[in-house]
C-alpha cells in the first residue's frame, strides 16, 4: 500500500512539475502571458508614477510655485508649468496615461495623458482637486499641458458651465478654451459618424445665426453606451438643441459634447 | 486505524489525479488549421473582418460593396464589417481578443503585430499551404471569383508577409512614404528643387525658411507660424535614415541593433535644426498637411496614403477654406543621404486570418480575404488615396493605366496629387524595403520613433541636450520598451503566474506530505510507547 501512495505521489509530483514548466504555447496561456507582462509593466510604471509624482511634489514646493491661470495664460509654449485645478471630464486612461479637463474659477486646462496608474485615475472623479507639473504645448490650436505628473489635493469644485453661445462667433471664445460650456438653440445642420456608422466618434455640425460650427461627440469621452451618444445619433437635420461640452480646439473652435437636449420645435 | 489512514490517503491521492487531469486538459484546444477536402456550401457562416480605413468615406464604402458582391457568390458566407481609423487600436483589440478566443476572422494589420500574435499557438493561419491549393488557393479551379495567382502577386509585397518560414498574411495595399514640398516657397528662398532629394538640401532650405523678423513674422510667408519641415512618423524617420547609411536597426533574429553612433548623429541632427526652429513633428505640433495648405510648412513627410490631403486643391482638409493659401505643390521621395541608391520604406495594410475550431469557418476566411484582391477591390481602393493595388494584374489592367494617365482631370478621384504620389512608389518598388518582423519588432520601431520626439521636445523646452543626455535616452528608451536584452524574440520570456490549477495541485501535494509525514510521526510514537 504505502509503495503504491509513493508511486502515485512521485507520478503526480513528476507531472507537476512537467506542467508548471510548460511553456507558454497555447492560446490562452499566452493571452494570459500577455497579459501578466502588461500588468507587470504597468505596476512598474505605476510605481514610477507614483514615485515620479511624489518627487515632483517634493521638488515642486522647494523650487516651483504654482501658477494662477493668468500666469499660466502667459507662459510660453514649451514651458515647464504647476498648476492647481480640478477635474471636470475624464476623456481617457490607457498604458497609464489619463487624459483629463480641469478647471478652476479662473480658467480651464486640457491635461493630455499625464502620468497615471489605473487605481489613480479612479479616484479623479467630478470636482477632485489635483496638483499637475508638466509643460505647456500646443496642437492645432488646442492649448494643453503634455508629459504631466500629478498628485491628488484637498479641495473640491464642480463647475457650473458657463454660456458661451453669444461669443460662438467672436475672437474672445478663445478666452474660454477647455472650459465646460453651454450653447443654447443651437439648429443640427449635419450628423456625421466619423465610420459612417456607431462605434467612433460622431461629428455634428451646428449653426446659429447663419454661422455653422462644428461639434464632436468624442468616443473616449462619452462613451457609445452614454445618452449623449445615443441621443446625437437618433437627431435630424433641422432640429433644435441645447448642448454642454468641454470647449476643445482642433484648426478651430470645435467642443466636445456631453449632453444634449433637443427643444420642442 | 492504519488501513483508515491509508484509505483515505489513497482517496484523496485518487480526487487529486482526477483533478490534475482536468486541469491538464485545459478550458480550450487549439489545433493547427487543415484544409478540408471540400468547402460547405451548404453550411451557413459568419465571419467578421476587422478593417482599416484613413477617415475616407470612400473607403468605407469599398469595404461594403466588397462584401455584398462576396456574399452574393457565396450566399452561405456572412460578413461582418468592424471599422477602425487606428492601426493600433486594431492591435490592441486583436491581442485583448486573444486571452478570450475572440479574435476576428479577418484582420487588416500590420506584420509587426502578426509577430505579437504569433506567440499563441496556432492563432493566427500559415497561409502557404492555402495560397497553393489547386482547389480553392490563389486562382483556384473552384474559387468563384476572378482571383489572382500567386505569380499575379508583386513579388515584393507579398515577400513582406513572409517571417519565421511561412507566409502569415497577404498584402491588401501598398505605400511609402512621400515629401510633399511647397515648390512655390522653395523657389522664393532662391533654390531649384534637385531631380533627387537629399538630406542636407532639405535641412539646408529648411534653416533658411525659419528665418524671421524681430516682430516675429517669417521672411518667406509673412505670417507668425512657419515649421519648414514636419515629419509625421518619427519612426519611420529614423528607420529609413539608419537604412539610407547602412546604420543598424535590427536583424531577423530580433537582435536590437539601433543604439549605435548613427543613430546619435541622426538625433543630434534633429536636435540642430529643432533649435534652429526648422524641424517639428506630427505629435507635437499637428498634421504636416494643416501646416503645408496654410503655407506654413515647406517640406511634409508623410504616407502617400494621406496625398488626398496635401495641397492647395485637396479633396480633404482639415483647415478652414480662409487659412488655405495657393501654392505648387511637388510630390517626390523622401530625402536621401546617398541619392545614386535610394531607400525608402515600404508599407501599407496587409491581411490576416485567425485560426478557428471548425477548418470551414477559416476556408470562408480564406476566400473572402482573396475576394480583397479581385482587380475590383484592388482597383477602387488604391484610387482613394496615394495607395497601389498589390496584384500585377491589377496594375496592369487598362483600367488602372487610364487611372494614371488622368492625373489632374479633377480635384477628386484624378487628384493629381493623389496619382503622382501612387506614380512615385509604381516607380521605385524596387528601391523598397522592410524591417524585420519578430516579436517585438513593434515595441522597436516605437521606440525609434521617440528617441527622435524626445530629442525635439527636449531643445524646444530649451534643456540640456549632450552627450549624457543621449546616454540617459538609451536607457530610458530601452527600459521602457523593454529593449534591454539582446535579442527580443529570443530574450528571457516572462511566464506570467503559474495557473491557478497548478497552485492547487501544488498545495495539494505539499498537505499531502505533511499528512504523511505527520502520520509517520504518529506511527513512530505509536511504537516508541508499546
Amino acid at each position: 500500500m504505502k509503495k503504491i501512495t509513493s508511486l502515485m505521489l512521485a507520478l503526480m509530483l513528476a507531472m507537476s512539475l512537467a506542467s508548471c514548466g510548460e511553456k507558454a504555447n497555447d492560446v490562452e496561456t499566452q493571452g494570459e502571458t500577455e497579459n501578466q507582462v502588461e500588468t507587470e509593466v504597468e505596476t512598474e510604471t505605476e510605481t514610477e508614477a507614483e514615485t515620479e509624482t511624489e518627487a515632483e511634489a517634493e521638488t515642486e514646493t522647494e523650487e516651483a510655485d504654482v501658477m494662477t491661470y493668468e500666469e499660466y495664460a502667459a507662459a510660453e509654449i514649451d514651458s515647464p508649468v504647476v498648476i492647481d485645478a480640478y477635474v471636470q471630464g475624464k476623456q481617457s486612461w490607457w498604458d497609464n496615461k489619463a487624459t483629463v479637463y480641469a478647471q478652476d474659477e479662473d480658467g480651464a486646462y486640457f491635461i493630455y495623458e499625464m502620468a497615471c496608474s489605473e487605481e489613480d485615475y479612479e479616484k479623479l472623479t467630478v470636482g477632485t482637486a489635483i496638483k499637475v507639473t508638466g509643460h505647456k504645448a500646443e496642437w492645432s490650436g488646442e492649448v494643453e499641458i503634455v508629459d504631466a505628473t500629478f498628485e491628488i489635493i484637498e479641495g473640491n469644485y464642480v463647475a457650473e458651465p458657463v454660456d458661451v453661445t453669444s461669443l460662438l462667433a467672436s475672437k474672445e471664445l478663445i478666452n474660454h478654451q477647455n472650459k465646460l460650456a453651454s450653447f443654447k438653440g443651437m439648429t443640427v445642420d449635419a450628423i456625421n459618424y466619423k465610420n459612417e456608422e456607431p462605434g467612433d466618434d460622431i461629428y455634428l455640425t451646428l449653426s446659429k445665426d447663419g454661422e455653422s460650427y462644428d461639434f464632436c461627440v468624442e468616443i473616449y469621452l462619452t462613451g457609445e453606451d452614454s445618452e449623449v451618444y445615443k441621443t446625437v445619433g437618433e437627431l435630424a437635420v433641422g432640429d433644435i438643441v441645447d448642448v454642454e461640452g468641454f470647449l476643445y480646439w482642433y484648426e478651430g473652435v470645435n467642443p466636445h459634447i456631453t449632453s444634449v437636449v433637443k427643444l420642442e420645435a | 486505524m492504519k488501513t483508515a489512514i491509508e484509505k483515505t490517503l489513497c482517496l484523496c491521492l485518487a480526487a487529486l489525479f482526477c483533478v490534475f487531469a482536468v486541469s491538464c486538459h485545459g478550458k480550450r484546444e487549439s489545433s493547427e488549421f487543415v484544409i478540408p477536402r471540400e468547402f460547405d456550401e451548404a453550411q451557413e457562416y459568419s465571419i467578421t473582418f476587422w478593417a482599416k480605413n484613413d477617415t475616407n468615406k470612400t473607403q468605407v464604402e469599398i469595404y461594403h460593396k466588397a462584401i455584398a458582391e462576396f456574399e452574393e457568390l457565396y450566399p452561405n458566407i456572412k460578413v461582418n464589417l468592424r471599422l477602425y481609423t487606428d492601426y493600433g487600436k486594431i492591435y490592441n483589440d486583436v491581442i485583448t481578443n486573444i486571452s478570450t478566443d475572440t479574435t476576428p476572422n479577418v484582420c487588416i494589420t500590420y506584420p509587426d503585430h502578426i509577430a505579437t500574435y504569433r506567440t499563441g499557438k496556432d492563432v493566427v493561419v500559415p497561409l502557404n499551404d492555402l495560397m497553393n491549393d489547386k482547389e480553392y488557393g490563389l486562382g483556384g479551379k473552384r474559387v468563384k471569383f476572378d482571383s489572382p495567382t500567386m505569380s499575379e502577386i508583386v513579388p515584393q509585397f507579398l515577400e513582406e508577409c513572409s517571417f519565421s518560414g511561412a507566409y502569415y498574411a497577404l498584402p491588401f495595399m501598398r505605400s511609402t512614404e512621400a515629401c510633399y514640398i511647397n515648390k512655390t516657397y522653395v523657389e522664393k528662398l532662391g533654390y531649384t528643387l534637385p531631380e533627387q532629394l537629399t538630406w542636407d538640401f532639405v535641412w539646408e532650405v529648411s534653416q533658411k525658411a525659419a528665418q524671421k523678423d524681430s516682430d516675429g513674422i517669417y521672411a518667406v510667408n509673412g505670417q507668425k507660424v512657419m515649421i519648414p519641415m514636419i515629419y509625421k512618423s518619427t519612426d519611420n524617420m529614423m528607420i529609413q535614415m539608419l537604412k539610407q547609411q547602412g546604420a543598424g536597426y535590427s536583424d531577423e533574429y530580433g537582435n536590437v541593433l539601433i543604439f549605435n553612433e548613427t543613430t546619435e548623429e541622426i538625433l543630434k541632427t534633429v536636435a540642430e535644426n529643432t533649435a534652429a526652429g526648422a524641424f517639428s513633428t506630427f505629435k507635437i505640433s499637428s498634421y504636416p498637411a494643416n501646416f503645408l495648405n496654410a503655407g506654413q510648412c515647406v517640406f511634409a513627410i508623410d504616407s502617400t496614403a494621406g496625398a488626398t490631403w496635401m495641397g492647395t486643391d485637396a479633396p480633404l482638409c482639415d483647415i478652414s477654406e480662409e487659412k488655405i493659401i495657393k501654392f505648387e505643390t511637388a510630390v517626390m521621395p523622401i530625402p536621401q543621404f546617398d541619392p545614386q541608391n535610394p531607400c525608402m520604406i515600404s508599407q501599407g495594410p496587409s491581411v490576416c486570418i485567425f485560426n478557428k475550431k471548425d477548418p470551414g469557418e477559416v476556408m470562408a476566411s480564406w476566400l473572402f480575404t482573396q475576394y480583397l484582391l479581385t482587380n475590383s477591390v484592388q482597383l477602387s481602393y488604391s484610387s482613394t488615396e496615394g495607395y497601389v493595388p498589390v496584384t500585377i494584374k491589377a496594375q496592369s489592367s487598362d483600367e488602372y493605366k487610364d487611372y494614371l494617365s488622368r492625373a489632374g482631370e479633377d480635384n477628386e478621384y484624378y487628384y493629381d496629387i493623389k496619382i503622382r504620389a501612387s506614380k512615385l512608389l509604381l516607380d521605385n518598388v524596387e528601391h523598397t524595403f522592410v524591417t524585420p518582423v519578430f516579436n517585438g519588432s513593434a515595441s522597436l520601431r516605437d521606440a525609434a520613433g521617440q528617441m527622435i520626439e524626445n530629442v525635439t521636445k527636449s531643445v524646444r523646452r530649451k534643456e540640456n541636450v549632450d552627450e549624457d543626455y543621449y546616454k540617459a535616452l538609451y536607457d530610458d528608451v530601452k527600459a521602457l520598451h523593454r529593449l534591454d536584452s539582446a535579442g527580443l524574440s529570443g530574450g528571457k520570456v516572462k511566464l506570467g503566474k503559474l495557473p491557478e490549477a497548478s497552485r492547487a495541485l501544488i498545495i495539494c501535494l505539499v498537505a499531502v506530505w505533511v499528512l504523511i509525514i505527520a502520520y509517520r510521526i504518529y506511527d513512530a510514537v505509536k511504537k516508541l510507547r508499546k
